[in-house]
């Protein structure tokens, strides 16, 4: 058996996957930190340098009105009266064009130009903080979605000013706490165009007259959902402009002195009405800034810009209205609204240096603090733009109002370029999708899945002889990323190893595709391929499906449902083939055939009956506990009529205490089965009676951590104030238990991979017959019979030994039972007895899987234990369904002998663990995170970040953990289950005894096909899970245009990366415990005949 | 009719060449003929026969599609706003109303089921029996593997029920008539070598295209379309319809493209 080789080749098939999911990751998901700074009065830095107390001074408008129309596209603004025949958004909106013509120095309207993402959220968070949001803006928030970086709204409110809210609902949880009136309305229903809108305008006109508001924000829904629901170019929305321009004329006659009215788009939208990418129709909105007193100088010049981007607004606002610039900003202030020089005084508040004075000193001041806080800026770059500052700062304090006009707009341009400056580069770092990264990732993960595949496929050519195999990939890969190194080094100065690792990825999957296919041309014949390609056809349409649902946000949402559906269809699929190809039932009693010869022996009816009934009563228990396991689900806020599972709420938080202690049995009662099945199962195939390591965990930390667990439960789920004089001691067992109980299990997975051998190997000596079957001795022996072979090479012997033992094992158990049965005499054959050493492989897989099984409950609410114990169930379930499908067709004849596992068990495997991902309580949504389990063992929290985040990790992941631990089961459960066909079959007992009972030690008598067995199941269920990957990130891809991408398909895109990443970790130490368990076989037959011969 | 399936039979044994068969020893006797001509004989009158056969299931099967257009059509005809969504329930039931009476009348007519032995009043009294309790058992059974795929358990349990009234129709009403109440048949016909004969065969590809209609029936209730056809269980039946629409024309294409491949065994 080749151990390395295995390993080497499933570790180098795993790094590809990751490269390949870094990379795609790095160039769709933009990373930002957030500054959680905030500005405040006394550091605004004043112009000159003397001491001014900044918010005190009287600011230009007292007042200002956010009119926010979502999707408020700047062609819907535009009016062109030589139109004769406007689609139904054109020239919809006349008061803007009225407005700018008639009063120039009142009015102006621009284009207002957003970043990408273009979508809702981002957007107010862009427009409020004067930042590039990104995907994940990296800060202490993870859990709400609470802007923390400093923002206008909290400027204003820092400086007295009074905030009244209404409209879409997303800015209540973004400003929690910071209006004092708000009136928010559920945005979320896309086909409602009117509720958001009547209910502003409800409110809008009664708030405006009164005189209780400094800034009122008001953020209209119906232009947005009248694109997502009609599109732009439909009656209903030309109705909807309509009803805008009233509202925009009605606020204008409302409008005091004071007061400057904003009437902006926050995005735009396609001609299919979405946004969210970053086209010029989705980015280019509409800003409209109107006050009753003049605001420009005059009418529209040469200078001002073409187009405003949607930062700018955060600076000129604050400015305008007398507050700091928030912190994060990069905007840089509208020209055009301040005055050119100081002449009016006060009045008009800041002229245009000064204001591009304090604008360019918080921009310099903020990209200091993040460059410190983050490297993801480019240092030379960085370099570039402190060196303009220091050079723009002696310039103004150089400059004196008595200057130039030609000087002071010499500094007022190179202050502006500065600042476009700095924008371009935070944009270039944060706000853009990388397409290069992007591709190479998706190329890279799809030829990773092709390369699984073609090496599932050949594993039996590679097991035989595959080496080099890996060396030749490895080597071009070093050589190519060394290549690439240098000739980024060359060409640019620098070397980004992002640009090395994916040509040398590349290269060499290339590379080892090729030698793939060589070795599959070399070794397996076109015939096998054709039959292989058509066994394979239901269970990889059951697979494209679930990819493909993966590409639609509504299957996404119901994910739980569809998971569970294709499992039924696919579970129910492989007794319809066993019966459409003739292997459910016993094969027809034929008189007329002759007793042919050439034929095998048709198998006895009742042995088939008997695999079919278990096949059957299996699938049974398989769609019974998919059923049941519906019943865990949570909820997505997108799934309407949906009431989360009631098992999800933790024991503390119940009120009912009759339901609590029925909540607290069920729970006790599915841990007790847990422990009590998998203890039985050690028990039945004898691996409970030696005294290594494995059994020692076996025998007491499973049931030691299942008590504790249970007390655990019991400790958390006390209600608050009740035992007052306990109370102590119950915060010292909420800390210690867990504690403990992560001590104990990590001290059982140690013992367990230090000593996995779970045989016991009775030598000589009577002892007296025990009714269980595994204690069954039998008299003892002068000689065992296999010394005869000792004279052999030591190889042979133990290729001869293995079965010898197993023979007289076996023998040894029938006698005692017969002995038991008829009372007959006490054979007096030699015999061995190896116990357990028919499961030496999948005792030790299963016992770990019952071990972490206990860890992840423990993060788990209680309830959860009902749902862990129905994973445990089905997992049982597809086991023994699988190895009664090899079996009934074992039996017709039909099976090729080797251990290979088909297609249909592992997608079925794979599909199983999606599904116990949403049924122990779990979804793709990062609200839906289980952020307690943090805190399970831990109350007072933690100081460093990593072991919270594993916590959390292992809690989400829970489900692929166990499913990718317990894969190396699929390959011995045939094996494990074989002895019952040997052992119930009655008359047919017979014939088959010493030759086939052996159980897993078939798997030690042919190491090649062992290997090949081995390498082929892991790569198989990588490959299924690398195709479920690659859809998701092709979802990401294709649909980063669609409305809920940023809602939908990214979480999920991550939620899918991370389960990758853990079920192949967690993969690769199932099977490393296998092949832990393989060396510790070798020595202890080793050993064995060493002990032998020396006797 | 009944005689041409006992014809039917005798060619299906004669496909292949069985040394007993009339047709052989007839022109073997005759020896007026090549053994090559005779082959091509044989073969010409196999395709006649095959035909035959074809074409009643043809014509059968255009029947029994035409009555579920009919109990489309005609409702909407005389009932005032009857439609397909609408009164989704309402065509259901005439759809399976239709598909079983037509079925039986079918059947009954060209005398497909297995001739009985018996002939006594109270024998045909207990298939009847027999055969009743096995629609009623298959309606359960169909509610109950709806239910386990994921429809909702209490509510619209009408609609469920209903969906199961009409999947037993179009699948185990064709087993009743095709093989009789003998749930061993039923069994036996849906593996690879149980058909045996070209019914047996239709059987198996119109149940198969009504399931899987019915399955693929369930694929866009998830989405967010709102249409009303997403509803329950309208998707559904629609999908098992459409299915056993075509398998009613598939049956006899197949059959057709496939007759030199199909070879039955009599028992």
């Amino acid at each position: 058996m080749k151990r390395l080789p295995i390993l080497c080749l499933l570790l180098w098939l795993c790094a590809l996957f990751y490269v390949g999911i870094y990379l795609f990751v790095s160039g769709f998901l933009l990373v930002r930190l957030e500054v959680n700074r905030t500005s405040a009065c006394d550091d605004v830095l004043q112009p000159g340098g003397q001491q001014r107390d900044f918010c005190g001074a009287k600011p230009r408008f007292k007042r200002t009105l956010l009119l926010i129309v979502d999707a408020l596209k700047i062609d819907f603004a535009r009016y062109d009266p030589a139109n004769k025949t406007p689609r139904p958004y054109e020239n919809k909106l006349p008061v803007l064009e009225e407005t700018t013509s008639l009063r120039p120095t009142h009015s102006r309207l621009y284009p207002f130009r957003a970043d990408p993402p273009t979508t809702t959220m981002q957007r107010i968070k862009g427009f409020t903080t004067g930042s590039l949001p990104t995907f994940i803006d990296v800060g202490n928030n993870f859990a709400s979605s609470a802007i923390l970086e400093d923002n206008i709204i909290h400027q204003f409110g820092q400086i007295g000013k009074r905030l009244v809210f209404m409209g879409d609902d997303t800015w209540e949880s973004l400003f929690p706490k910071k209006f004092q009136r708000s009136l928010p309305f559920p945005s979320f229903n896309v086909k409602d165009l009117h509720t958001v809108d009547n209910g502003i305008l409800q409110h809008l006109y009664s708030t405006m007259v009164g005189d209780d508001w400094d800034v009122l924000v008001a953020h209209f829904l119906g232009v947005d959902h009248c694109g997502h629901r009609f599109g732009p170019d439909h009656p209903a929305m030309g109705q909807k402009l309509t009803q805008m321009d009233g509202v925009i004329r009605a606020v204008m006659e409302r409008l005091q002195n004071d007061t400057l009215l904003v009437v902006m788009g926050d995005h735009g939208m396609t001609d299919t009405g979405d946004h969210g990418g970053d086209s010029q129709k989705e980015t280019d909105a509409a800003l409209f800034l109107y006050s009753p007193t003049p605001l420009f100088p005059g009418p529209p010049s040469q200078s001002e810009p073409e187009v405003v981007p949607q930062t700018d607004l955060v600076p000129t606002l604050a400015l305008l209205l007398g507050a700091p610039i928030p912190y994060s900003n990069v905007g840089q202030v509208l020209l055009p609204l301040f005055p050119e020089a100081q002449v009016q005084g006060a009045v008009a508040g800041l002229s245009q240096l000064e204001a591009l004075w304090v604008n360019v000193k918080q921009v310099n001041r903020f990209l200091e603090t993040y460059s410190s806080m983050a490297r993801d800026i480019p240092p030379e770059s960085l370099a570039a733009l402190q060196a303009h500052f220091s050079r723009l700062s002696s310039a103004y304090l150089a400059s004196s109002p008595a200057s130039s006009p030609a000087s002071r707009q010499e500094l007022v341009e190179s202050m502006q370029a500065y600042l476009t400056a700095v924008r371009e580069t935070c944009r270039a770092t944060w706000a853009r999708f990388n397409p290069h990264k992007m591709a190479a990732g998706l190329v890279i993960l799809a030829l990773a899945c092709l390369l699984c595949f073609m090496v599932s496929q050949a594993s039996g050519a590679l097991g035989a002889g595959g080496r080099g195999l890996l060396t030749v990939p490895v080597a071009t890969a070093a050589a190519v990323a060394a290549a690439a190194a240098a000739g980024q080094a060359f060409t640019r100065g620098s070397v980004e190893l992002t640009w090395c690792v994916a040509p040398a990825v590349l290269v060499s999957e290339l590379v080892m595709l090729r030698g793939v296919r060589r070795w599959v041309g070399a070794k397996v014949e076109a015939k096998h391929w054709s039959g292989s390609a058509h066994l394979l056809l239901p269970p990889l349409l059951v697979a494209g499906l679930r990819c493909a649902s993966l590409l639609s946000d509504s299957y996404v949402i119901a994910e739980g449902r569809v998971v569970t559906f294709l499992l039924l269809s696919l579970g129910l699929y492989v007794p319809v083939r066993l019966h459409w190809d003739g292997h459910l039932l016993p094969p027809p009693h034929d008189p007329q055939k002759p007793p042919a010869g050439l034929l095998p022996p048709p198998p006895p009816p009742a042995m088939v009956r008997r695999e079919s009934y278990v096949l059957l009563g299996c699938l049974g228990l398989l769609v019974g506990g998919a059923y049941l396991s519906l019943s865990f689900h949570a909820c997505r806020e997108e799934q309407g009529a949906c009431t989360p599972s009631p098992f999800l709420s933790p024991l503390a938080r119940m009120q009912d205490s009759r339901l609590k202690n029925l909540h607290y049995g069920l729970s006790l009662g599915a841990l007790a089965l847990w422990t009590h099945l998998l203890r039985r199962w050690l028990r039945h195939y004898g691996n409970l009676n030696a005294s290594g390591g494995a059994v020692l965990a076996a025998r007491w930390a499973l049931p030691l951590a299942a008590v504790g667990l249970g007390l655990n439960w019991a400790v958390s789920g006390t209600p608050e104030g009740s035992f007052r004089n306990l109370a102590e001691l119950i915060g010292a067992a909420q800390v210690a238990l867990p504690r403990a109980l992560y001590a104990l299990l990590g001290l059982a997975a140690a013992l367990l991979w230090a000593d996995p051998l779970t045989v016991f190997l009775k030598t000589r000596g009577p002892a007296p017959g025990r009714g269980s079957r595994a204690l069954a001795t039998a008299a003892p022996p002068p000689l065992p019979r296999y010394r005869a072979s000792t004279g052999i090479s030591p190889h042979a012997e133990l290729q001869h030994l293995i079965p010898q033992i197993y023979q007289r094992m076996r023998r040894s158990l029938e006698d005692s039972e017969q002995q038991l049965a008829a009372g007959r005499e006490v054979d007096t054959r030699p015999a061995v007895e190896a116990y357990g050493l028919g499961t030496v492989y999948s005792a030790p897989l299963l016992l770990l899987c019952g071990l972490l099984g206990l860890g992840l409950l423990l993060l788990h609410p209680e309830g959860m234990a009902v749902s862990f114990l129905l994973l445990l169930l089905e997992m049982a379930a597809l086991l023994h369904i699988h190895a009664s499908a090899i079996s009934l067709a074992g039996l017709q004849g039909v099976h090729s002998g080797d251990f290979s596992v088909p297609w249909t068990p592992l997608v079925l495997w794979a599909l199983a663990s999606s599904q116990f991902f949403h049924a122990t309580g779990h979804l793709p949504t990062f609200s839906s995170i289980q952020w307690g389990a943090a805190f399970v063992g831990f109350p007072g929290g933690h100081s460093g970040t990593l072991l919270p985040a594993t916590l959390v990790a292992l809690n989400t992941f829970s489900s692929h953990i166990l499913f990718a631990v317990a894969c190396p089961l699929l390959l011995f459960w045939p094996l494990v289950c074989e002895v019952r066909g040997g052992a119930g079959g009655g008359g047919a007992a017979g014939q088959e005894e010493g030759e086939d009972a052996v159980m897993e030690m078939r798997l030690r008598e042919n190491p090649q096909q062992f290997s090949s067995a081995l390498l082929q199941l892991a790569t198989r269920y990588l490959t299924v899970l690398g195709v479920q990957v690659l859809a998701s990130v092709c979802a990401a891809a294709v649909l980063r245009r669609h409305l809920m991408v940023w809602k939908v398909f990214t979480p999920k895109l991550m939620f899918e990366t991370c389960g990758f990443l853990v079920s192949s970790v967690f993969l690769l130490v199932g099977v490393g415990l296998v092949l832990r368990t393989d060396l510790a076989v070798g020595r202890w037959f080793r050993r064995l005949l060493h002990a032998d011969a020396s006797r | 009719m009944s005689s041409g399936n006992a014809w039917f039979r005798n060619y299906c044994l004669r496909k292949s060449l069985n040394e007993n068969s009339q047709c052989t020893s007839a022109y073997r006797k005759s020896g007026s003929f090549s053994n090559l001509t005779f082959v091509a004989f044989c073969y010409a009158y196999f395709i006649i026969m095959w035909d035959h056969e074809i074409k009643a299931m043809a014509s059968s099967h255009a029947i029994i599609a035409s009555s579920v257009f009919m109990a489309t059509v005609l409702p909407a005809v005389f009932i005032q706003g009857f439609s397909v969504y609408g009164t989704h329930l309402l065509w259901l039931y005439s759809v399976t109303g239709a598909v079983s009476v037509v079925n039986i009348a079918v059947f009954w007519l060209l005398g497909i089921s297995q001739p009985t032995k018996k002939n006594t009043l109270g024998y045909k009294l207990s298939r009847l029996v027999r055969s009743c309790m096995y629609l009623l058992l298959s309606c359960l059974f169909y509610h109950t593997v709806v239910v386990l795929y994921g429809a909702p358990l209490i509510e619209s349990a009408l609609e469920t029920f209903s969906l199961a009234v009409l999947l037993t129709s179009l699948t185990t009403l064709r087993c009743l008539c095709v093989l009789g109440p003998n749930v061993q048949a039923w069994i036996r016909v849906f593996s690879r070598h149980g058909a045996m004969s070209v019914w047996d065969t239709s059987l198996q590809i119109t149940v198969a295209c009504s399931l899987i209609g019915a399955w693929l029936g369930a694929f866009p209730i998830p989405l967010d379309w709102d249409r009303p056809w997403q509803v329950w269980p309208v998707s559904c039946s629609l999908g098992s319809v459409v299915g056993y629409l075509t398998g009613l024309v598939v049956a006899p294409a197949w059959i057709h493209f496939h007759r030199k491949q199909l070879t039955y065994k009599s028992k």
